[in-house]
């Protein structure tokens, strides 16, 4: 831009931690975690036990799920793919979990979670392989693959349910025992987030992602690989989903045929919140993180609130509609910007 | 590349051979191999009975998938149906207990709200410019949450006995509802829309390039607009067909209802990208997915292993067309390669 | 005067050359055919380290084919490729690279999300000690590069809303990064103002003393004459010849460029020129073209003229109502035309072919009927509904009136070859019957004999009275068949000649501006 042009470099030297701070009050999740804090505090006035410990706790363990899942899904749209199957894949690998304390009560945790998250990530490898091989939309593949996993889940399980009671109590513990205050499963979830986020703004496999969403066409011509990586992104994010199915079982009382259906558009809705664009290319894990504790939190916010709690679905809906449209202005006014300040130029 | 052959190389394949040989045609034949399989091998198929449930069955899918091949065509796509079709019921029901109106306007106010609500897709897509996965990712949960707001957790059954006995009444003996004559007029009319108007014929230009569809003169926003009232009006519709189906107006009715159509319209043969699709190819999708389910659970097929068969139908029927299509590319770059190779050869000019 | 140059001649042997430089890329006899079109048949560059070296030619001479082997976007069907005296031939556009050739775009591709340093580094961002990205040092890099180029770019903005020189920029520090040897720019000039341009020489000249060779593709002679040191003329798929800057002159260069007797190729026939069909005033649209003013009358064809990105489809759009343009009027037979909408435009009698086929001007993956017919879609109707028997009469009616070639009216119109969709462009807005047709590029990407079966139809078109708007690049198509040239440059028509006066130095000249008082 002109603007730009017109300004002497030199300045720029000097400009490193200025950059970063400038750069942190442009960035998508500014919004976002602002949303967040104004409704935690407004909630805390009216209703002062919202901060409670015992609240806090329950707020975290609400949200770690959906955490995890949307950062998952967060590097895949980034790619510019979506993955609609992950609510049905949370599903088997929680049902497995259930199965395999079952039939072996004695497992070592540790190998239930890498074996969870090896299960999700062979079935996100699926998704990424038809998704690459056919070159058809990852929206239209895995809903496909929705309907298929479910299907695996409902005839694998039937009208079977795995109880937490019928867990290792380590097991279960997880969900109960804090660490500084913080649930351990809220502790790996945070954990992710921050692995994922250095990978996704530091590592330069991440940054390709970024630049496949960007512009497939040119990545390809610059010659990154982009079906292995997307391929990749899908691994990731069966695997994580993986993680977020163990700590399900965990979490919650009873696994079974349905456990995890209907998750797939919250956690888009989540992503899209926290500032990820559906058209790939920009957003952060740390906004998709965000946008998953804005929307657990509303739940309990409207409850504590004594907002009559059947607003909250259409303030979800809202929310997204919000976080869409204000994404919308930001770039309008950012082209209008161009066209004056390039009209000069004839 | 940008030049393709002349037409005499290509092998010539009439107008209806292909009709008869494409994509949804052949849904078609396998609906009528599956319904011919079917009364051959699964006892009490063949019978009345059967026409009649899976007619209902089927009826509220196939409505929806009327509007959403349209806006799939064009290019978008609403994700926002079944909500809409949970908050007409809840409107519906409250209307109902609360009003004291004649049924018959309860029913004509509740479609309104499909009215409104397409408007208010329509409103964000075309007129704003957002993209229509995100909006009706959002609409889905807003509608879906206005219909709690609207009726709570609570059902509304006490609607006129006779209505529930007309939705589930049948032409004389042969089985069929009665309201199928009513679904047939909605077929029929999206059927002429798309096929043989101006508006539909339009619908294609703008799905394959919104570009040439300016060139031509057709409003892309006007046209995008009046498609997501559509969906939101045909969604309504089923919302009253279902309360009075089920003889219970609740905020959940419908749930889920969004991938089922979307399934349904992508397996008949329409395109993701746009541009590509028909309505008797979209009626084939709806029938085959109803008519697998209903033969395999009179089968005695587990439940379960009927969305295994939906969801690989659909994973098929669009990787199918990309190996076709690659097989057909590697055909006929060998060919491509022969001809030039011949014509450099001989030296002849090429007209 | 323009025949004295024959095709085939004898290329001037490069002795006499500033034979400064070793050879940095040479391409020998390169030949590329798609399908039946033969788009490159002697490709021949010979660059030399530490010099500028201009490749000038004709709309459709093979230069951007030429481009797009040496980017190693396309691998050639013969001849030779060296690259620093080592044979080579690149499969990928990452081949290319490898090879120390990088090729600067018109329009360059960055990816709009990604930060501009990321974009100079995206897959060789430097990294520390525990293999992460150091962005500190990437943003030092980048900055390092920009105060080398002498051009202030914020490293950490992101690309999207840059300029198209400063985009440029960006590919050239990209390809410093990259320690190219050879750096191609394929009409970087197009869309930059005259700060920018000067901006970019002096880039190009820094590069060139450093010992980098630089293959400069541009229309605009001034730029060649003023930049580089020796000039390679195409035509026709074909080296004609390469000249020492110094020792030619712009009419020796364009000579050879055209080579060829205009006015037996392109036969417009005279006919009676009738009443003002339309009239466009004062039509301006802030940042792409300013006050532009012409008439067009019955029975006449209008070439507007000049370099790509000089703002004439720009205006033809904006007259045709599909974009919208910030003031002036277009009227149509004495009356106003609503601005901003094709519908309008249409009911009214103008027919547009757009200068992108198949984005543009047709439904690929609709039959030749369907789209022969799209314009009619109101017009065909009875009660409302399409009568397939009407529209496919139509169709053929129009098919065969044109001649296009295809095997049934249902043939999806993609299978068509690219000079027989043209035909069903025309055909569906002759089947409005216009009074007023745009034709945009008419015949760019069709090959020779059907170019021609297009010329006679547009002089047969305005022989039966109907106004004509043709843009064009190709300066014989211009030349042979307006009756009165318009030549825009930089948004603004800059001169306007009647056939009588039209020679090909003064369009170019025109095109270029300031040439005007050296011919």
């Amino acid at each position: 831009m002109s603007i730009d042009t017109a300004r002497p470099p030199v300045h720029t030297d000097h400009g490193g931690p200025l950059h970063a701070v400038r750069g942190f009050f442009r960035s998508r999740e500014i919004p976002v975690a602002g949303a967040l804090i104004a409704l935690v505090i407004i909630t805390t006035v009216i209703n002062p036990r919202f901060l409670s410990p015992q609240s806090v706790k329950d707020l975290m363990l609400n949200a770690t799920i959906v955490i995890i899942l949307a950062v998952g899904q967060a590097l895949v749209i980034i790619t510019e793919n979506v993955d609609l199957s992950i609510g049905s894949i949370l599903g088997l690998v929680a049902f497995g979990t259930g199965t395999l304390f079952n039939a072996w009560p004695g497992v070592p945790i540790p190998l239930v979670f890498l074996g969870g998250m090896l299960f999700g990530a062979v079935l996100g490898a699926i998704n990424g392989f038809l998704v690459t091989a056919a070159k058809v939309p990852a929206l239209v593949i895995t809903l496909g693959t929705m309907y298929i996993f479910r299907g695996i889940l409902t005839s694998w399980a039937g009208s079977k349910q795995y109880f937490s009671g019928d867990n290792p109590k380590a097991f279960g513990n997880l969900s109960v025992d804090v660490f500084l205050g913080i649930p351990i499963i809220t502790i790996v979830a945070i954990v992710v987030v921050i692995a994922v986020g250095i990978f996704m703004h530091s590592v330069r496999a991440g940054r390709d992602l970024y630049a496949i969403g960007s512009d497939r066409d040119a990545a390809r011509l610059f010659g990154i690989a982009v079906g292995p990586r997307v391929l990749a992104a899908f691994v990731a994010s069966g695997a994580l989903t993986g993680l977020a199915g163990v700590l399900y079982t965990s979490r919650y009382n009873s696994v079974g045929a349905l456990t995890g259906s209907g998750l797939e558009l919250d956690v888009v809705a989540a992503v899209v919140v926290g500032g990820v664009a559906i058209s790939g290319g920009t957003g952060t894990v740390f906004g998709a993180a965000i946008g998953a504790v804005l929307l657990s939190t509303i739940t309990s916010s409207l409850t504590a609130t004594r907002v009559d709690k059947f607003w909250q679905q259409a303030f979800v809906g809202m929310l997204i509609l919000a976080a869409i449209i204000v994404d919308r202005a930001v770039s309008v006014r950012n082209a209008r910007k161009l066209r004056v300040s390039e009209s000069r130029d004839v | 590349m940008s030049e393709t052959l002349s037409p005499n190389i290509v092998k010539a394949r009439s107008g209806l051979a292909k009709r008869l040989t494409g994509s949804d045609a052949i849904i078609i034949y396998i609906l009528v191999a599956v319904i011919i399989v079917s009364m051959i091998s699964v006892r009490f198929f063949a019978s009345t009975l059967t026409v009649g449930f899976l007619s209902i069955q089927v009826i509220p899918i196939l409505l929806i998938a009327m509007p959403m091949a349209l806006v799939i065509i064009s290019g978008e796509i609403d994700l926002s149906v079944a909500s809409i079709a949970g908050l007409t019921s809840a409107v519906m029901g409250v209307l109902w207990r609360d009003s004291g109106w004649d049924i018959g306007i309860v029913i004509l106010v509740s479609v309104l709200v499909g009215v409104v609500c397409g408007v208010f897709n329509g409103f964000l897509i075309t007129t704003l410019g957002l993209p229509s996965l995100a909006v009706t990712i959002g609409t889905l949960a807003l509608y879906r949450g206005l219909a709690l707001v609207v009726i709570g957790d609570q059902k509304v059954a006490n609607f006129p006995k006779e209505l529930n006995t007309f939705v589930l009444s049948k032409i004389g003996t042969t089985g069929i509802p009665v309201v199928m004559i009513f679904v047939v007029i909605i077929i029929a009319f999206f059927a002429v829309l798309l096929h043989f108007t101006p508006f539909g014929r339009g619908l294609y230009a703008l799905g394959f390039s919104k570009e040439a569809a300016t060139f031509v003169g057709i409003r892309v926003g006007q046209a995008k607009f009046w498609l997501f009232v559509g969906t939101g009006v045909v969604s309504s519709i089923v919302g009253v067909f279902l309360t009075l189906r089920l003889a219970s107006a609740g905020p959940d009715n419908g749930t889920g209802m969004e991938l089922s159509v979307i399934a349904a319209v992508l397996l008949g043969g329409v395109s993701i990208f746009g541009g590509k699709g028909s309505i008797p190819g979209v009626v084939g999708g709806v029938l085959l997915i109803g008519v697998l389910t209903y033969s395999l659970r009179l089968a005695k097929v587990p439940e379960t292993a009927l969305i295994i068969v939906t969801g690989s139908l659909l994973v098929l029927s669009v990787v199918a067309p990309s190996i076709v299509s690659w097989a057909r590319e590697r055909l006929r770059l060998a060919r491509v390669h022969r001809v030039v190779q011949q014509t450099s050869s001989s030296g002849s000019p090429h007209a | 005067m323009a025949n004295e140059v024959q095709p085939g001649i004898e290329p001037p042997p490069p002795s006499g050359t500033p034979a400064s430089g070793t050879p940095a890329l040479s391409l020998t006899g390169a030949s590329k055919t798609f399908g039946p079109v033969v788009a490159l048949a002697d490709g021949t560059i010979d660059l030399r380290a530490g010099e500028i070296h201009a490749l000038v030619g004709e709309n459709g001479a093979g230069k951007s084919t030429l481009v797009k082997i040496l980017a190693g976007v396309h691998a050639p069907d013969g001849g030779d490729f060296e690259v620093g005296g080592v044979g080579v031939s690149f499969k990928t556009p990452a081949d290319s690279k490898a090879a120390g050739v990088s090729v600067i775009y018109q329009e360059p591709t960055l990816f709009p999300d990604l930060t501009v340093a990321e974009n100079i580094f995206i897959g060789r961002q430097p990294r520390n000690r525990a293999g992460l990205i150091n962005r500190g040092e990437m943003r030092r890099m980048a900055r390092d590069l920009f105060t080398t180029l002498g051009v202030p770019i914020d490293p950490d903005r992101i690309a999207e809303g840059l300029s198209i020189a400063d985009q440029q920029i960006i590919e050239i520090a990209k390809a410093i990064s990259l320690d190219a040897k050879v750096l191609v720019m394929d009409e970087p000039t197009a869309a930059l103002s005259g700060v920018e341009v000067d901006r970019l020489f002096g880039v190009a000249r820094g590069l060139r003393d450093k010992g980098a060779g630089i293959l400069f593709i541009s229309h605009r002679f001034e730029e060649v004459f003023a930049l580089c040191d020796r000039i390679t003329v195409m035509r026709d798929g074909r080296y004609i010849g390469v000249h020492n800057t110094a020792d030619v002159t712009v009419p020796q260069i364009v000579k050879e460029m055209v080579g060829r007797e205009l006015g037996a190729l392109f036969p417009k026939v005279d006919a009676p020129v009738g009443e003002t069909v339309l009239s466009v005033e004062g039509l301006t649209r802030l940042g792409t073209f300013r006050d532009i003013s012409f008439e067009v009358k019955a029975g006449e064809i209008v070439a507007l003229a000049g370099l790509v990105g000089a703002g004439r489809t720009e205006v033809v759009r904006a007259v045709f109502g599909i974009d919208r343009y910030d003031s002036g009027s277009v009227t149509l037979h004495g009356k106003a035309l609503a601005p901003h909408n094709p519908q309008a435009a249409i009911t009214a009698g103008i027919g547009f072919v757009p200068e992108d086929r198949r984005k543009q001007g047709l439904v690929m993956d609709l039959s030749v009927a369907k789209n022969a017919t799209l314009t009619l879609r109101k017009a065909l109707a009875r009660f409302g509904l399409i009568s397939g028997n009407r529209e496919r009469r139509t169709a053929e009616d129009w098919s065969s009136r044109l001649q296009v070639k295809t095997g049934s009216q249902d043939y999806a119109v993609s299978t068509l070859s690219g000079g027989n969709q043209q035909k069903v462009v025309l055909a569906k807005w002759l089947a409005t019957e216009p009074t007023l047709l745009i034709v945009d590029e008419p015949t760019r990407g069709i090959d020779v004999g059907t170019k021609s079966e297009v010329h006679r139809l547009l002089s047969d078109l305005a022989g039966r009275g109907i106004a004509i708007i043709m843009v064009s690049s190709e300066l014989p198509e211009v030349l042979g068949m307006a009756d009165r040239i318009l030549v825009m440059h930089e948004g603004r028509i800059t001169a306007e000649l009647p056939r009588a006066e039209a020679t090909a130095e003064r369009v170019m000249s025109a095109a270029t501006s300031s040439l005007e008082g050296a011919l």
